[in-house]
């Protein structure tokens, strides 16, 4: 039990009478490098991080499995050909147009029609002599007008035909590849800025409001490690997250279920990542400085997080939102670095394109800390 | 080491310290006792530099400590809280990063883990540790720099016999290496044996401050001594020399004294000793009498 050399006379140990300690020789006085403070700090932030599950999920995984729903549905829906019942096997069915409509065959037309009914079918067709017999879901009048006029088209075209007349007039139509973009395209980027926006926040407002019940944020306050080591460490931490963050879910969204095509100026995303980070740190100092409890922290956060969320075009596009959504939604962090992802991930534009996106992030950044700053407490006594 | 005047907190309406001075000696084993509330802690707070006082001045290692002086925390040692670690790292990797915090790395970090007794520890998480261990931990962390003075708030809260005494060896050999201690706690017993000397405190006040020794002394206190009943008669016992007086109660005979060694003498003559408790007064018959009230922690 006693290997340690103190300096002092070991003549102190066993008397317990009062001062009468001999002098102590000077003690060499430990004082710590801001560096290797700051290092050590973010070390045990980082351990804390990735050995806790939980966080884990909802910084990697979570974002992840919104990335990979969204990209799904939206790529399953658009331009597909529209399924119609087909009964028996009259020769103006086999002229159907499966490129538009798939055909599906029914024994008879009561069990299509059911279907219809329950609603699992659009429509039902089948050829009574000369005569087709359309039945459709009264439901769905996008669908069963483009079904209607596909099939009259059919009709018309047969009857020309049977007249042996050529026709006056044709139509020639040719594909064009547009400029709408594929939806996993404005997704990942949307998804990344929440991904990132999520795990800066809570990650902020948790070690704050953690280390103040646990007063460990006393404790640290009274080692020589100066402050900004602790502020420093927990900035670094998030940065590494959302490099993490960006690469799997980027990494995920360019393989093929998804497609995404990086545009030549993704590298743009970095500086995005990072003042988009300092954005959601003050977001997150705030909360930790307001919260007393992890419970109130997290409570807080979703709180802000979930609405910037919808509001700054996450999961939809604002551009069918109303006016004033789309102006509430300036005033969030995130919209602008969601805006900016979409220009540098997907649209291909340059280094001007984040200029103003990134100045406003930071001065977003700083605006809420000064006032984070202020109402901070180190201890809630 | 430690220079107090008159120092004086409040909260709100509520004087949580009102006016206390006392002085630490380098190498000192100081407690500072009292029951729940009674203002140990925000007063140890404000010797840590913690707070603010709202008058008083405190001085420790010749320099104030408020506001936060860099230049004196490297020198002094603080356990708060058995609960101010780093989530979900082990004993190693807690004492690893405070000592970071110092400069300080490599074989100190073994040691501290040794002197403690959490050795086999060394790769148990925070949260795996039992109460007396994670006390320990926090004690090492506070000592991982060889600081020359050491603040503990209430080590011993909460912790099993077993544990505390276990503790008290661990302080103990921290005073014997010349380290200086200040603690908190409301275990008066505990006080009494490992304090050089002790200030009590209640309702934000110093009471009474000497080595323990010394304030049981200055209560010129009887000695009680205790026989099971039937073994003397309540006329037998008052007949006794140095009986100064004689209670019954549900489980014993009960003998005050000023003259113990008299009475115990006479008891064993009679061979009458076995089952005899003899009960000196303690820290708790000072704090009774100073406060006249039973000591509840």
């Amino acid at each position: 039990m006693s290997r340690i050399d103190t300096a002092t006379d070991s003549a102190a140990a066993g008397a317990p009478s009062t001062g009468t300690t001999p002098g102590t020789a000077p003690r060499p006085v430990h004082r710590g490098s801001s560096t290797a403070s700051l290092v050590a700090l973010a070390k045990a932030m980082l351990r804390s991080f990735f050995r806790d599950r939980m966080a884990l999920f909802f910084t990697f995984l979570f974002p992840i499995m919104f990335l990979v729903v969204f990209g799904l549905v939206f790529t399953s829906s658009s331009g597909s050909a529209q399924t119609i019942g087909v009964v028996g096997d009259g020769a103006l069915l086999k002229q159907l147009p499966t490129d538009i409509l798939e055909p599906k065959a029914y024994a008879s037309m009561d069990a299509a029609v059911q279907d219809v009914k329950d609603g699992d079918l659009a429509a039902v067709v089948t050829q009574e002599g000369d005569q087709l017999v359309l039945r459709y879901a009264a439901s769905d009048m996008v669908t069963s007008a483009t079904i209607r006029g596909v099939l009259q088209s059919l009709v018309d075209h047969a009857n020309l035909a049977a007249t042996g007349q050529p026709p006056t007039y044709s139509l020639s139509g040719s594909k064009v590849e547009d400029e709408s973009m594929k939806p996993i395209q404005f997704i990942t980027g949307g998804m990344l800025s929440w991904g990132v926006a999520t795990s800066a926040t809570f990650g902020a407002a948790l070690t704050i409001v953690s280390w103040r019940k646990k007063k460990l944020l006393r404790r640290v306050r009274l080692s020589p490690a100066p402050v900004w080591t602790v502020v420093a460490a927990r900035v670094g931490v998030s940065m590494v997250t959302a490099v993490i963050q960006a690469v799997l879910m980027i990494g995920i969204a360019l393989t093929p279920p998804f497609g995404l095509q990086l545009a030549g100026s993704w590298y743009l995303m970095l500086p995005l990542l990072v003042f988009g980070t300092l954005s959601f740190l003050a977001i997150g100092l705030l909360v930790g400085a307001v919260a007393k409890t992890e419970e109130a922290a997290s409570a807080m956060a979703n709180f802000i997080v979930l609405p910037m969320a919808f509001l700054s075009g996450t999961f939809f596009d604002l551009s069918g939102a109303p006016a004033w959504m789309r102006i509430v939604s300036q005033a969030f962090p995130l919209r602008h670095m969601n805006d900016a992802m979409l220009d540098v991930l997907a649209r291909g534009q340059g280094a001007g394109a984040i200029v103003v996106p990134c100045l406003i992030l930071l001065a977003f950044a700083l605006v809420v800390t000064a006032i984070a700053t202020r109402l901070f407490q180190w201890d809630d006594a | 080491m430690i220079e107090v005047r008159d120092l004086v907190k409040r909260y709100d309406d509520l004087v949580a310290v009102d006016g206390v001075s006392f002085d630490v000696a380098p190498g000192e084993f100081f407690g500072i006792l009292g029951p729940n509330g009674a203002g140990k802690t925000t007063t140890l707070e404000m010797v840590e530099g913690l707070r603010e006082p709202d008058s008083g001045t405190v001085s420790v290692l010749g320099q104030s400590p408020w506001p936060r002086n860099a230049a004196l925390l490297p020198r002094m040692g603080v356990q708060l809280q058995a609960s101010a670690f780093f989530e979900k790292l082990s004993a190693r990797e807690q004492l690893e990063t405070f000592g970071a915090l110092y400069g300080v790395e490599g074989a100190r970090i073994d040691e501290m883990l040794e002197l403690v007794g959490l050795a086999d520890k060394a790769s148990t998480r925070e949260d795996k540790l039992s109460g007396g261990q994670r006390q320990r931990l926090s004690i090492a962390c506070a000592l991982v720099h060889d600081p020359e003075l050491v603040f503990f708030d209430e080590p011993t809260a909460a912790l099993d016999p077993q544990a505390r005494r276990n503790l008290w060896d661990v302080l103990r050999e921290i005073q014997s290496r010349g380290t200086t201690v200040v603690y908190t706690t409301h275990y008066l017993d505990e006080a009494e044996v490992l304090c050089d000397r002790v200030a009590i405190m209640d309702a934000g006040r110093i009471l009474a401050m000497d080595t323990p020794a010394a304030l049981v002394r200055g209560l010129h206190a009887d000695t009680r001594v205790a026989l099971p009943h039937g073994v003397l008669t309540e006329q037998e016992a008052r007949d006794l020399p140095g009986a100064d007086g004689v209670q019954v109660t549900d489980t014993d005979l009960v003998l005050t004294t000023r003259s113990p060694s008299v009475l115990v003498q006479a008891l064993a003559e009679r061979d009458r000793l076995d089952g005899v408790s003899v009960r000196t007064a303690t820290l708790e018959d000072v704090f009774l009498q100073l406060t006249g009230r039973e000591y509840r922690a």
